[in-house]
């Protein structure tokens, strides 16, 4: 037997006496989950990229994550808390964002048809986040699924093998443009959908806004491809070896526990 | 003035006739697109109109001399020729604007013009935006909702803080020409979305001392995906506006209060 609450729900009359707060909680959690994903992209790319320096410094990266350093142990188990976390964090706001993608093929062409007509900057950025969106619930999925079984497989040799002969490069070319793309679009967005930074002259703060957020799309695009180049590099030249993890030489006497 | 003007200004006081006197006028081409929902054998289409530019000319002169010398049968809308009334918004080179406030001059030779998207099509460039106006101040309760039901009108009138009625003034300044609508990508998705004119009307009572309402009775007509929170902050709204009106600021105000209601 349904409730009354049940019965008032599905006949649609929920929201009569006293509009529900779910939308408003909503939408302070889709931004709120979008910040804390781009916060968190941009850490992520520091991170991997400093394979540009060297093996050695992704390698105490990789191992300070894994807690080697305050435990005198390798942990991987920690990092797949992170990615389940950060998995949690992506099917919410997914959930969440997709509630405003042109949902029939009436709503699409009526908005692409817009946006051409327009030739508005927000509005073209706007689908290009959405679709950029759209790519990441496909390109992001392989990643963070086996980042979530084998964080043990994070290390410059680790990395090198998974992209070079694990066959990822073509799926992180598209990762890191979807990624780039969507996060630097949707932190602008948020900036001028909150009014942060709006000062005295909100007009001139978004200008600046749009220029800083070309600027670090630019610098993130250009980080990661570097770094994809790096492991690409790495992959080559470590694939007779494949799946042997990488030891820093000054370990390499004593390396018990490490990679364990 | 332009160097437009002052190379035009030299020809015609040396008197050199009418036709000497318009050699510095560009040839305009304007393309409309006509469309009549009463005949829909007849498919949209475009036509192109040959015009003489002349100074000062604002878009409402343009469409006026077409009609009188060229094509009776164009329909478009004006009222007060000054931005004031709202009735001339249309689709200039595909960005929705007020005609009566574009000059020609600030245009190329060759430029388009198409009514309002969104709103009801009566014929070719006018459109009836007052229908939709009124179903939205209907929806949000747009007008004073008095904290006194029967006010002594024999009363002087309760003052304002100067300040706080500039800041009305300044939302109220909205003509409700529709612009915002029409650019506005979440509402050409979703017909039942309030749009810039209505969060910005909330955002003007909001703000009135003498308005009942409290934040909790907006929230009942905007708390939801068609109110501010399906806003996807595209802000051509914003971008559009003829009035300039500080849009994106509003509603992202709006959007704060409401949420803030969220865990209430």
């Amino acid at each position: 037997m349904e409730s009354s609450n049940q019965l008032i729900a599905g006949i649609g009359l929920a929201g009569t006496a006293r509009k529900s707060r779910w939308p408003a909680r909503l939408d302070f959690i889709q931004s709120g989950t979008g910040l804390v994903l781009a916060l968190f992209m941009w850490g992520h790319m520091f991170f991997v990229s400093t394979i540009l320096i060297s093996n050695d410094a992704m390698w105490t990266i990789t191992k300070f994550f894994e807690g080697y350093f305050f435990f005198g142990k390798s942990y991987p188990i920690m990092v797949s808390f992170v990615v389940a976390t950060v998995i949690t964090l992506l099917v919410v706001h997914a959930f969440l964002a997709v509630r405003k993608f042109p949902i029939n093929y009436r709503q699409f062409t009526t908005f692409h048809g817009h946006m051409k007509m327009m030739r508005h900057e927000d509005t073209t950025l706007w689908f290009w986040q959405a679709l950029t969106g759209f790519a990441l619930f496909f390109v992001a999925a392989p990643h963070v699924y086996i980042m979530l079984t084998h964080p043990e497989l994070i290390g410059p040799f680790e990395s090198g093998d998974r992209v070079w002969t694990g066959h990822y490069w073509p799926l992180y070319i598209l990762l890191l443009l979807a990624v780039e793309l969507h996060g630097g679009i949707g932190l602008y967005r948020l900036a001028v959908k909150w009014d942060w930074f709006a000062g005295p002259d909100p007009a001139a703060t978004r200008k600046r806004l749009k220029t800083l957020k070309w600027a670090l799309t630019v610098f993130f695009l250009a980080l990661g491809f570097a770094t994809l180049a790096a492991y690409v590099k790495i992959g080559i030249a470590h694939a007779p070896d494949y799946g042997k993890p990488y030891v820093p030489a000054a370990l390499q006497a004593a390396p018990q526990g490490v990679n364990k | 003035m332009s160097d437009a003007n002052s190379k035009i200004i030299p020809i015609a006081k040396a008197g050199n006739g009418g036709d000497g006197g318009s050699a510095a006028h560009r040839q305009l081409k304007i393309s409309v697109l006509r469309y009549n929902p009463q005949e829909p054998s007849q498919p949209p289409r475009m036509q192109t109109y040959p015009l003489e530019e002349a100074d000062g000319m604002t878009l409402f002169i343009a469409l006026n001399e077409i009609r009188e010398k060229q094509d009776p049968s164009l329909q478009f809308d004006f009222v007060c020729r000054a931005g004031i009334c709202g009735s001339c918004a249309m689709v200039i080179n595909g960005r929705p604007t007020l005609a009566c406030r574009t000059l020609t001059k600030s245009l190329g030779a060759e430029f388009t013009l198409a009514p309002l998207p969104f709103f009801e099509l009566i014929g070719d460039l006018s459109v009836n935006t007052g229908k939709w106006m009124r179903g939205m101040s209907e929806r949000l309760g747009g007008w004073l909702h008095m904290k006194e039901p029967n006010p002594d009108l024999r009363r002087a009138e309760q003052k304002m803080d100067p300040d706080l009625a500039d800041k009305i003034y300044e939302l109220d300044r909205c003509v409700e020409c529709g612009c915002c609508v029409a650019a506005c990508g979440t509402a050409r998705m979703r017909k039942d979305f309030v749009g810039a004119v209505g969060l910005n009307r909330v955002a003007r009572f909001r703000l009135d001392p003498r308005d009942a309402r409290t934040d909790d009775d907006y929230y009942e007509v905007i708390g939801d995906d068609d109110g501010v929170f399906g806003c996807m902050s595209l802000l051509a709204c914003h971008d559009v506006c003829p009035k300039d009106l500080p849009l994106a600021t509003q509603i992202a105000f709006v959007r704060r209060k409401m949420v803030s209601l969220g865990w209430s």
